[in-house]
């Protein structure tokens, strides 16, 4: 059933709605039926939810009698952003994953945040759905702050993701959907996989399955489901970042989550002008390439790749640098 | 006047990007100031380079205190002012939300690490910055309740208002925050206008720099008959989280029935919505309370549940 969470009149006949599928066992939920929540659509820049969302909500309309709790799928949480192809909310170009929990008394944004939280809350588990940017391709992953980590780690764990990244808490991220949900004591993992803009299938369905093995682990989901896979955990690992030194055009010359050897070539920053190669970008450690850079022009500071590695290699300064994080 | 070039920042297809300060004086770091990061303050990008010029002035009739030293940077983000964005055109991310920096880090991060390499140390700083929703200010110094914060020094500008803010998670990333934890006495001053220059909230701000360098000695007047004759200034202080936020029930065409700075009755008209296609009134936003306007929606086009305005309540706690 189609629900509305919240909406504004726009200026010319037009409301901004928020809504949301929201699927029950046939006969109804009971009174005291679990209920998750799955999210996306923050970053109107950022596609790889849409496909979750459609084919979360097909596969449960096709086997339905196998529900016996509620799933509420919020495919869209900045409808004009996913619209105009903007990646924050259009017309104040806030990051709506900035401004949460919101206020019932503030602008717009912040009033139609106040309203997502107060949806989703009381939720036995909530996931958000984000697809990095239209700059970094990402290894499917959860990630958690290290400060909600010990809650978190079972579902975590079930959501058949190959890497599960705790990572430090940075003040600016307490302004996160995810955040703001956790703190109120409903479980919330984040999501983020592949790359802006795009749709990867594979990762879609990982990711489907994954949903599924929580649901089933909430007790909510009867059918059984594909073993999942164990995930790397980060804490047990170093994350190496390469950032380019050079402003210039990024040719690539590695694959993508495929595991690389110190010293080995990841690409190299060109000049299409003189012709002239500006950098050439060496992998500092051996390990996993779960970051790398998709969108070809870059400045001095961009970021190129993270990888994980066992940190007995040396290289890269290891410093977490979550300013950048997408989330 | 020295002019530095703080640094530069490269891009392909663009000249380098140089990140200029102006120099006055020599000697202790007293004051550095800090215009447009972002790409739309053209009014705070007008404001330095009238100060520049003033300065310029004042040095040549050697009213630069001895051992001041002044620092004006105009301009950083030339690189998004120069193709109409806001913030930085490459990434959209917003330079004032990446302080203290990171020099290993992303563009924006590396900008402002250093950046703020420069601005540090100093005994104080101003910024002249915009609000992150658009819209017209009664001109007014801010300052983050910080706990290091000097509220008094505030009254030294000279402008009738003066706004304390709870740092909310994302100013712990803004350049007036982060100097107040490297020891800066910072604050902000708002104008009037953004992307437009406003001259007479403009000579405001203008005064009110030279006001306050007046009086912390680290410039002399220009006018021998008003040495020493500065004194603070009571301005209207107020708690952000006091303002009374005026709210829009419907979207349409926005007309303002009032100005900024007005002195309102409770349920005087501040504004009206038109319906689009028909013309008529459809929403009346009265008055709350008695006070003044702080704020108002700058945009002819307003959406239900947007902030028309915001009035300074007359009744309200009162800060020390
Ligand atoms: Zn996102």
């Amino acid at each position: 059933m189609i629900k509305k969470v919240a909406s504004a009149e726009l200026a010319v006949g037009e409301a901004l709605v928020i809504k949301k599928n929201r699927i029950e066992p046939l006969g109804g939920a009971g009174e005291n039926a679990k209920r998750v929540c799955v999210v996306t659509g923050t970053h109107g820049d950022e596609l790889e939810g849409q496909y979750v969302a459609w084919r979360l909500a097909d596969a449960l309309h096709k086997n339905i009698q196998d529900l016996h709790g509620i799933v509420d799928i919020y495919p869209a949480l900045n409808p004009l952003g996913i619209n105009s192809i903007f990646r924050g909310m259009p017309l104040s170009d806030l990051d709506l994953n900035r401004i949460f929990p919101g206020s019932e008394n503030g602008p717009m944004a912040e009033y139609l945040a106040s309203e997502m939280i107060k949806d989703m809350s009381g939720a036995a588990a909530c996931v958000d759905i984000h697809a990095s940017n239209i700059f970094l391709r990402e290894l499917p992953q959860i990630r958690i702050n290290e400060t909600v980590a010990q809650g978190l780690m079972p579902l975590a764990r079930r959501m058949n993701m190959p890497l599960v990244w705790i990572h430090a808490s940075a003040t600016v991220l307490e302004s996160t959907l995810a955040h703001a949900l956790n703190s109120i004591g409903t479980p919330t993992l984040v999501v983020e996989m592949g790359v802006g803009m795009r749709i990867t299938k594979e990762y879609g369905e990982q990711l489907v399955e994954g949903l599924f093995s929580l649901m089933s682990y909430l007790g909510i989901w009867s059918r059984k489901i594909a073993p999942t896979i164990p995930p790397i955990v980060s804490s047990d690992w170093q994350v190496a970042f390469i950032n380019a030194d050079h402003s210039g055009i990024f040719i690539c010359e590695a694959q993508h989550m495929s595991t690389v050897q110190e010293g080995q070539r990841l690409g190299f920053i060109a000049d299409p002008l003189s012709g002239r190669v500006m950098e050439k970008i060496n992998s500092p450690v051996t390990g996993l390439l779960f970051t790398l850079r998709e969108y070809p022009v870059v400045y001095e500071g961009s970021l190129l790749a993270r990888i994980l590695h066992s940190g007995s290699s040396g290289g890269g300064d290891g410093t977490e640098n979550w300013m950048e994080a997408c989330l | 006047m020295k002019k530095e070039t703080l640094f530069a920042i490269n891009t392909i297809y663009r000249q380098p990007i140089p990140v200029h300060g102006l120099i006055f004086g020599s000697g202790e770091k007293s004051l550095a100031i800090v215009g447009s990061l972002r790409g739309n303050e053209v009014q705070q990008l007008y404001i330095c380079s009238q100060i520049v010029k003033l300065l310029s002035r004042y040095e040549a009739d050697g009213l630069i205190a001895p051992g001041k030293q002044i620092m004006v940077i105009p301009c950083v983000n030339a690189f998004s002012m120069n193709v109409g964005k806001r913030f930085w055109a490459a990434d959209n991310t917003d330079i004032n939300r990446m302080f203290p920096g990171y020099s290993k880090g992303e563009t924006t991060q590396r900008i402002a690490a250093s950046l703020f390499e420069h601005l540090k140390g100093h005994v104080f700083g101003i910024q002249l910055s915009s609000f992150y929703i658009p819209g017209n200010f009664v001109p007014h110094v801010r300052i983050l309740d910080t706990g290091f914060h000097d509220l008094d020094l505030c009254d030294f500008f000279g402008l009738p208002y003066v706004m304390v803010s709870k740092p909310m998670p994302v100013d712990t990333g803004t350049l007036n925050y982060n100097w107040q934890v490297f020891d800066t006495k910072a604050f902000s001053i708002y104008s009037k206008e953004t992307k437009n220059v406003h001259i007479d909230s403009a000579i405001q701000a203008i005064e009110a720099t030279f006001q306050f360098m007046q009086s912390q000695g680290i410039i002399r007047s220009a006018s021998p008959t008003e040495e020493g004759s500065y004194y603070p200034f009571h301005p209207v202080r107020f708690k952000e989280e006091d303002l009374v936020n005026v709210l829009s029930q419907r979207g349409g065409i926005f007309l303002h029935r009032s100005q900024v700075g007005d002195e309102v009755k409770t349920g005087a008209l501040l504004a009206e919505t038109l319906d689009p296609y028909g013309g008529n009134v459809i929403e009346r936003m009265v008055a709350p309370c008695d006070g003044r306007i702080f704020f108002n929606h700058n945009s002819n086009l307003i959406g239900g549940h947007e902030v028309s305005c915001r009035i300074i309540p007359d009744n309200r706690a009162s800060i020390a």
